[in-house]
């Protein structure tokens, strides 16, 4: 009897133990959602202070989203590895013809600022998009060239080398900026073009935007580009830049929000060809657009318009997926200015509305 | 004896089944030997299975821009993903051999002072505390030392050091020229101090091997400490240029470090020692990510093959001079 007891209790306190893990398990398995996003890194720690905050509401939602860059994301979107990605820049045809079907939806506003580092020179030294290309081809050489000096009455610039600074990698940041450049400058536009990095006729490489920042801050009477948060974050010197209506336009979430309005007015739908959409280059001689920040970027979220095309898709996860886009256009943009990033204005929320209704599973809308 | 290790096989054997029992089986015992044998061959067989299919992954990558460039990819001085889409990877061949020459001509006599310090001069408890401090620099991870370049040896080298050596040598070209702080000496600099540690352990491992008859042997001829240390250096020297081969390959493969001091200005020839330049490692980890479109993605892993190649070369070359070393002491009779 009594061995009879030591074997079935154990036996009984395991069965007991285990059936309660699989009920646990299973029920949990049936709520608990996860959704996987890869790309950018100029929008990750928004995305990541979106995945806390949301899953603080829903807490049976999990998003998991790593900065791989752009091209990763892109290429993974297209593998249909993930449930959506980030980019700085919307598909080209040709990647658009590998992913088709793709939705363009813009969660965020970046701004490309010049920064640098002269003794004795405060924040808001003036540039033109000419004089800006002009040095990032070598051809003005000295901070007392008389172009920068025309336009800077009263600032006493040295008679100093510019150190010329920009990204040794790959990156949207440099896209932005390269765009920029070929449309204010024909001779860049033919020499070294747009890219996420092109053949740099001068200058110092730095890695990441933290890496042009610290070559800046550490090198004295050089100039550099970064993403407006990479400025404000390392208390750098950043000029303002004139735009197409000829006015000098200080760097600031209310002139970049003011050149994505701009840009709104002309966006195509969710599923239409986003190849040419660029805030730049609907900026680029725009003379009405006063008041808007010219190197100005949407960054956006891929994701497929019929959802079942995923592996392992199902209707819970596809809802999932639907209604945190939805938050993060809305509630989500609440988050964005502590860290410095660009609310959406409100006519780019109302587009985003529209493009976020044409995702469906099966055919079926699951936002109406 | 014999029969009673049959008897303690069959035993102890007796619990684990049949399976184990047939695999050694008491009336072939050396059967276990047998398995033990062609499993680590297989092992050493996966070797050539992994380089094979890392050749092919990195042919077939790199396929679509051997198709376009060719071998001109090899001598092709452009690199341009923006606007004529043509890549060359010369600069970068050079870039990376210049600055590991640098890195050796740096780190090598230092690191052949440390090797002979440690094991003919240090008494052998200071000794060992220093090699173990040495051999726990080769751990560090490179970012760190490329942080530390950029924050530390950066700021040091361009204040102090270089308009010293500019003042001095500045009449010379690669002396001359502007001085931004980073550049090709600095990556030389950094990849000096990451060498040492690796190639002084091995020379000093090189030198304590030396078999103490030579020393007394030397020093019975009435030689000094100083012609002793010269007799063993040469009695080492095979091993020694192993080393610094070995050095030269990790010079030659460093990414991380590298990439965060050397400049990356993409150019065949830089105008001065603190100009800007860039190597192979250099170019694919910032490139690769955002690659854009196929060919761009193609031409960065052909560099990746070229680099690979590169490294096999010298590999080999510090293989054949180990090897030569093995049967030069083979002779001589050891202690």
């Amino acid at each position: 009897m009594k061995t009879i007891y030591k074997v079935a209790i154990p036996i009984a306190i395991i069965a007991v133990a285990v059936a309660s893990a699989f009920v646990y398990l299973y029920s949990t398995a049936e709520q608990t959602v996860t959704l996987n996003g890869a790309g950018a890194t100029f929008p990750f720690p928004l995305i990541d202070k979106w995945a806390a905050e949301y899953h603080k509401i829903k807490p049976n939602v999990q998003i998991n989203y790593q900065g791989i860059g752009s091209g990763g994301g892109i290429q993974q979107h297209t593998e249909k590895t993930v449930h959506f990605a980030a980019s700085d820049a919307p598909l080209t045809e040709a990647q658009a013809e590998k992913a088709p079907n793709t939705l363009h939806i813009p969660i965020t506003i970046g701004g490309v600022v010049p920064i640098y580092n002269l003794p004795g020179v405060p924040k808001g030294l003036k540039f033109t998009g000419k004089i800006l290309a002009d040095i990032y081809l070598g051809k003005i050489t000295k901070w007392n060239d008389p172009r920068l000096t025309a336009i800077n009455p009263g600032i006493s610039l040295p008679d100093q080398a510019i150190v010329v600074v920009r990204r040794s990698d790959g990156s949207g940041t440099t896209f932005i900026w390269t765009s920029y450049l070929s449309n204010v400058s024909p001779e860049w536009k033919e020499t070294v073009g747009r890219g996420t990095s092109v053949n740099w006729p001068t200058g110092l490489g730095g890695k990441g935007n933290d890496g042009v920042a610290a070559l800046v801050q550490q090198t004295p009477y050089s100039i550099g580009y970064v993403e407006f948060t990479y400025a404000k974050k390392n208390n750098l010197a950043y000029g303002c830049v004139q735009n197409a209506a000829g006015e000098f336009i200080e760097p600031s979430i209310e002139s970049f929000s003011k050149a994505a309005e701009y840009a709104a007015l002309t966006l195509p739908r969710g599923d239409e060809s986003w190849s040419k959409v660029s805030i730049v280059d609907s900026l680029a001689g725009n003379k009405q657009a006063s008041g808007a920040y010219p190197i100005t970027s949407f960054s956006y979220i891929l994701v497929y318009k019929e959802l079942n095309v995923l592996p392992n898709m199902d209707r819970a996860t596809a809802k999932a997926l639907v209604d945190f886009f939805w938050w993060a256009v809305h509630d989500g943009q609440n988050y964005a200015a502590d860290l410095y990033y660009v609310p959406l204005p409100s006519s780019v929320v109302a587009h985003n509305e529209e493009t976020i209704r044409l995702i469906t599973f099966n055919g079926q809308q699951l936002r109406g | 004896m014999m029969s009673e290790m049959r008897i303690l096989r069959k035993t102890s054997l007796s619990s684990f089944g049949l399976k184990v029992k047939s695999l050694l089986h008491p009336k072939n015992p050396l059967k276990g030997d047998h398995v033990f044998k062609l499993i680590s061959i297989l092992f050493a067989l996966s070797i050539f299975l992994i380089l094979g299919l890392m050749v092919y992954e990195l042919v077939k990558g790199s396929w679509l821009s051997i198709q376009t460039f060719g071998l001109k990819f090899i001598v092709g001085t452009t690199w341009d993903p923006a606007v004529s889409r043509v890549f060359g990877a010369l600069p970068l061949i050079l870039g990376t051999l210049v600055t590991s020459a640098i890195a050796l001509l740096i780190g090598v006599p230092i690191s052949l002072g440390a090797g002979l310090a440690l094991s003919e001069y240090l008494p052998k408890k200071f000794g060992f505390a220093v090699s173990f401090l040495v051999e726990l620099l080769a751990a560090v991870p490179s970012v760190i030392y490329g942080l530390w370049g950029i924050y530390v040896l950066i700021p040091f080298l361009r204040d102090h050091v270089y308009p010293y050596l500019q003042s001095v040598f500045g009449f010379i070209p690669p002396f001359s020229g502007s001085i931004y702080g980073g550049g090709v000496l600095t990556g030389g600099i950094v990849l000096a101090i990451m060498i040492i540690p690796t190639v002084s352990a091995v020379m000093r491992d090189l030198f304590s091997a030396v078999p103490n008859s030579q020393r007394e042997a030397i020093i019975a001829l009435g030689a000094t400490k100083w012609e002793t240390v010269k007799t063993i250096i040469s009695y080492a020297r095979s091993g020694v240029i192993g080393a610094i081969i070995l050095g030269l390959g990790r010079a030659v493969g460093e990414t991380m470090a590298i990439t965060m001091v050397i400049g990356n200005r993409f150019h065949i020839w830089p105008s001065s020692l603190f100009d800007s330049w860039y190597t192979m490692a250099a170019i694919i980890a910032n490139e690769l990510l955002e690659a854009t479109y196929d060919l761009y993605i193609s031409a960065l892993i052909n560099v990746g093959l070229v680099l690979l190649f590169v490294a096999l070369v010298i590999n080999i070359l510090a293989r054949l001079i180990v090897w030569r070393a093995l049967r030069l002491t083979r002779g001589i009779v050891r202690e």
